[in-house]
């Protein structure tokens, strides 16, 4: 089949759309992540969750400039930087159990939601005090060139760099939570706590590697969104957090597989909905509402999610 | 081995165990039987530490453990099949397993265990790699035993090992019970099935709306009338 010069170039466009739809759709994935193994184990959806996010690309954004990676690009000043950021999250993440969740999980599951809905504000208006609410530029850790796919379609290295690096992390997480001990427990303390006491599982530790682990991941979310686009401000985790949780429901919270493929699902959706939207009617201006319009006829449809087995609480 | 002195256990304001007293000897195998609600589930949590007791104390070989946390009991060497089984439906049924052996890291011992386990129940190797949530309820109970195992407690306490299985697998179940303590491990068994329990046990207590209202040797006690027409049915 060969196509004329028209054709050729909505395919361009069309290839276009899925690349920068997965980019995206590849953080939403890597926050959802934590969304979903939090509740998984806990019940508890961490509203805070979207601040780590946050927070990662300010830790990123930090590091890059105390250590000089922001004037000599390097791969090695990258893969410090996004550690780096991960580390400090997993950090501020563990510390959030610790001192606001553990202190009120033996009250009502709503106490705790409320808590980290306090969080999440707490956060947030902490680092406007902090860093002012005026949006940064995260420096450019790698040269950014463009390549040519097919015809007109581009990527870029920042894109790559989220493809690559979040994949990389993802087989990690898989690796750790189905094949290594302190996996196992996730998934024994996630199915039965008492049961997971019993067997001489220390819970609180791994409520609280679970919470290191997501918050890792999305710091890490964090740093590569800076990548692709470098703007950062303390309220950029509400909506993306809010985005990746519909990510986490419409893959059936608390399945690993689901949050990722939810991920990419929300991104994609979004991306088509800018490209092509205006063709049914919906202005492209609409991209914010799309994931919350998933979540809606998620709920109404298949409340457990693509990929979830249970009807789960409400909250 | 294990002694409750004066043990009392409150959920919030209704009182669950109004202060029971009692005591198992090393090799014994002491059943608890008593009705539903009667408190003998909330007797093992609380030996286990997954409840704390109001007042009163708990000592195992000795030392005082009111107030240690679960997971840390499992070290001192105590291990429970709990109500319910409580297998982790979504692993496999060896890595249930491995989570039994949580917290030991001679991998030489786990794998001999592991296969004494398999000899003790071998339907249990036909499912090794099946998700435990696809057993029946009888599978679930092997597994469930095997798993309390797995930390080579010194106390297997096991809660209604019985519940809810057909007659031959409860058979089943009740000569792996003679086996574990033939092997030296001493055995708190909690069972409705008053019978079968005390057949299978040295001394027993029984239970009522969380006091203790008959203590003695097994023998003797499912010879006593009122057992006889409360517990056994007769």
């Amino acid at each position: 089949m060969t196509l004329d010069s028209g054709q050729q170039e909505k395919m361009d466009t069309f290839i276009q759309q899925i690349i920068n739809g997965l980019t995206i759709g590849s953080i939403y994935a890597l926050i959802a992540l934590g969304y979903t193994m939090v509740y998984g184990i806990l019940r508890l959806i961490n509203f805070a969750h979207g601040d780590i996010y946050m927070v990662g690309a300010y830790a990123g954004f930090m590091l890059a400039t105390a250590l000089g990676f922001a004037v000599n690009p390097s791969v090695f000043g990258f893969i410090v930087t996004l550690l780096g950021s991960m580390t400090i999250a997993a950090a501020i993440g563990m510390a959030i159990e610790r001192f606001a969740y553990r202190p009120v999980r033996k009250y009502s599951k709503m106490t705790t939601l409320i808590t980290a809905i306090g969080m999440s504000l707490l956060i947030e208006y902490l680092f406007v005090f902090i860093f002012s609410g005026t949006p940064r530029s995260f420096p450019q850790l790698l040269p950014n060139e463009n390549y040519t796919l097919f015809g007109n379609a581009t990527i870029s290295t920042s894109q790559i760099l989220i493809f690559v690096v979040s994949l990389l992390l993802m087989i990690f997480l898989q690796w750790i939570v189905y094949q290594t001990k302190i996996g196992k427990a996730m998934r024994a303390v996630s199915y039965n706590i008492n049961s997971a006491k019993l067997m001489g599982i220390n819970t609180d530790f791994v409520i609280a590697f679970t919470f290191a682990l997501g918050s890792a991941l999305a710091a890490a979310g964090g740093v590569l969104t800076a990548q692709y686009n470098p703007k950062i401000e303390p309220l950029m985790g509400i909506i993306t957090g809010l985005k990746a949780f519909v990510a986490a429901v419409l893959g059936g919270i608390g399945n690993i597989p689901g949050a990722v493929l939810g991920g990419l699902l929300i991104g994609a959706a979004e991306t088509l909905v800018v490209g092509y939207g205006s063709y049914i009617g919906v202005p492209s201006t609409y991209r914010d509402a799309v994931a919350f319009a998933i979540l809606i006829l998620v709920l109404l449809i298949r409340p457990a999610g693509l990929l979830g087995t249970n009807i789960q609480e409400k909250v | 081995m294990l002694t409750l002195e004066n043990v009392s256990v409150n959920y919030g304001a209704i009182e669950a165990l109004n202060g029971i007293s009692l005591h198992i000897e090393q090799g014994e195998v002491v059943t608890l039987i008593g009705a539903n609600g009667a408190g003998k589930t909330t007797t093992l949590r609380t030996i286990t530490g997954l409840l704390e007791p109001k007042s009163g104390a708990v000592k195992f070989e000795g030392k005082l453990t009111n107030g240690i946390a679960a997971h840390k009991l499992v070290a001192l060497g105590m291990a429970m099949s709990p109500e319910g089984r409580g297998v982790f439906a979504n692993l496999s049924v060896r890595e249930n397993l491995e989570m039994g052996a949580y917290l030991r890291n001679d991998k030489k011992g786990i794998a001999d265990d592991m296969e004494r386990g398999f000899a003790m129940f071998p339907r249990l190797k036909e499912r090794e790699q099946q998700k435990a949530g696809t057993l029946s309820g009888g599978e679930q109970q092997m597994l469930a035993m095997v798993r309390a195992l797995m930390s080579r407690p010194r106390l297997l306490l096991l809660d209604e090992p019985s519940l809810g299985l057909a007659p031959l697998v409860v058979h089943t179940i009740f000569e792996a019970i003679e086996e574990i303590r033939s092997n030296g491990t001493t055995i708190l068994l909690v069972e409705q099935n008053a019978n079968a329990a005390l057949h299978h046990s040295d001394r027993a207590y029984v239970l009522e709306t969380g006091r203790i209202v008959m203590e003695g040797n097994s023998k003797e006690l499912a010879a006593n009338p009122k057992v006889k027409e409360a517990y056994l049915g007769e």
